[in-house]
């Protein structure tokens, strides 16, 4: 049976990490490097990261971070962000990440995500969707929509049919980011979880509002997800990833316990 | 040194960089002259098993690795590596190297674990349930997990050389050994501690099975 995964989420811009980080050495708005290596240590299970960074001429930076993780630790880990061609997939996947994450390039850009999985297989490619709750209409018959640039451009483009038509062009894994919920702490959103994950064949990640390894359990049950992104709740260390798997192993949850 | 076969099949670089973590000198090659210096060679991949047999048919890698193995010498497969090993995939109708007789086959699309459908790829970690104290997975902790991806699954005819069994939905062959050839569906390089534990007894062993 395939444990349920535990996955920290590091936002990095221009090479340095965008939030502060509080491990024991004190890594506030440090190194990503140093951060994935913490996180590895603690069991996570896989690791993504998130360049925001702005420019396009900073994204050697991102490749330099990629390679140093690379070297540090031996978990598959993903990375998004300012990803718009194959060869952009590429350069990071040289650089030594297992998948690429891709998000509003995919939504005006569909073909890039067959174009990516024939180039480096569909276990590759991971879909990343932002959602936000809206009136139920025709046009969005789910009452979730795809938002892009950061939950600030409404795409008309209804949820569920989104994450179908990506599963069908290739896309090996989704990223299900519920803006609604997104900084919150008060958990996910385990009804979008839901809907999103029982009507794809492939692994889901739910993410946004994780606060508590209660919530984590919710959304790994009742929300079907398969895996399970983090941040604040282990960036502020008001956990660390051990703890919230001792929870989930102790509430039936199958996690992996040793590593 | 360790030779890295280069087939053209991704996931190359990240068996490198473990093995250089752990201290080991490696090469990269897809050149028999460069690969037969190597005391042992790891056979990986991530890809379709139709194109890898093709990338190595045209550089005659497909014979060179039954020489290697007549010699006696240590093998590790991994993933598609150890998939092609076999005589037939069911991925792209392909015939392979014929070393290990069984079949590669899909996951049923079907396939339940509680009533609740399974999905494909198997994507993630699971454990290994080790038959015997080969000498690559000792000091391996049965609760160990190993961090898998793939749709395919390698089904050796005789079930005497499975080493390791792992459940998804069914029971598959996760681990196989035959004398101086160990294969694995699983990554071992990004499978943490254990992961890399596995590639370290890896170096170490003569090619014997300890059986």
């Amino acid at each position: 049976m395939l444990s349920k995964r535990i996955i920290p989420c590091l936002d990095v811009r221009d090479g340095k990490l965008t939030k502060g980080i509080k491990f024991k050495g004190n890594i506030d708005i440090g190194d990503p490097v140093e951060a994935a290596r913490e996180y590895y240590q603690q069991g996570a299970d896989e690791i993504v990261f998130y360049d925001i960074t702005a420019s396009s001429d900073e994204r050697d930076i991102m490749i330099d971070v990629v390679k140093r993780v690379a070297e540090t630790i031996f978990i598959p880990f993903s990375v998004g962000g300012g990803i718009r061609t194959v060869e952009d997939m590429r350069r990071v996947i040289l650089a030594g990440a297992e998948k690429i994450s891709i998000n509003s390039e995919a939504v005006k850009n569909p073909p890039l995500i067959s174009e990516g999985a024939k180039a480096f297989g569909s276990q590759c490619i991971v879909l990343g969707m932002d959602v936000k709750k809206v009136e139920a209409s025709a046009k969005i018959p789910s009452g979730y929509e795809m938002v892009i640039y950061g939950g600030r451009v409404f795409t008309g483009v209804d949820a569920p049919w989104w994450a179908k038509e990506a599963e069908n062009l290739g896309a090996g894994e989704i990223c299900l980011n519920s803006i609604d919920a997104d900084g919150t702490q008060d958990g996910y959103e385990i009804k979008l979880t839901h809907l999103i994950s029982t009507n794809v064949n492939i692994p889901v990640i739910a993410s946004g509002g994780a606060g508590k390894p209660e919530h984590l359990k919710d959304v790994l049950t009742s929300g079907k997800a398969d895996a399970a992104l983090i941040a604040s709740m282990v960036h502020y260390r008001c956990y660390t990833i051990s703890e919230i798997k001792n929870y989930l192993q102790g509430s039936g949850v199958k996690t992996r316990m040793i590593w | 040194m360790i030779g890295i076969i280069d087939y053209q099949a991704g996931n190359l670089t990240s068996v490198e960089r473990a093995l250089r973590y752990l201290g080991e000198s490696c090469r990269v090659s897809d050149d028999p002259k460069v690969l037969a210096q190597a005391s042992r060679i790891i056979f990986p991949g991530v890809g379709a098993a139709g194109e890898a047999m093709a990338n190595l048919r045209q550089t005659h890698l497909d014979r060179w690795i039954h020489e290697w193995l007549d010699k006696g010498k240590p093998m590790l497969g991994i993933c598609l590596g150890t998939q092609v090993i076999f005589d037939y995939s069911e991925e792209n109708d392909t015939q392979c190297l014929g070393i290990i007789p069984g079949t590669v086959k899909r996951f049923p699309m079907d396939l339940q674990e509680d009533c609740m459908p399974l999905k494909i790829p198997h994507m993630g970690w699971n454990h290994v349930a080790f038959q015997n104290d080969h000498p690559v997975f000792r000091g391996i902790s049965d609760e160990a997990q190993f961090y898998f991806v793939h749709s395919y699954y390698p089904a050796p005819l005789d079930d005497r050389l499975v080493i390791g069994w792992t459940d998804y939905g069914q029971l598959f062959c996760s681990a196989l050994a035959r004398g101086n050839l160990v294969a694995v569906q699983f990554h071992p390089e990004k499978s943490g501690r254990p992961g890399l534990q596995i590639l370290s007894n890896f170096c170490r062993w003569g090619g014997k099975d300890a059986k």
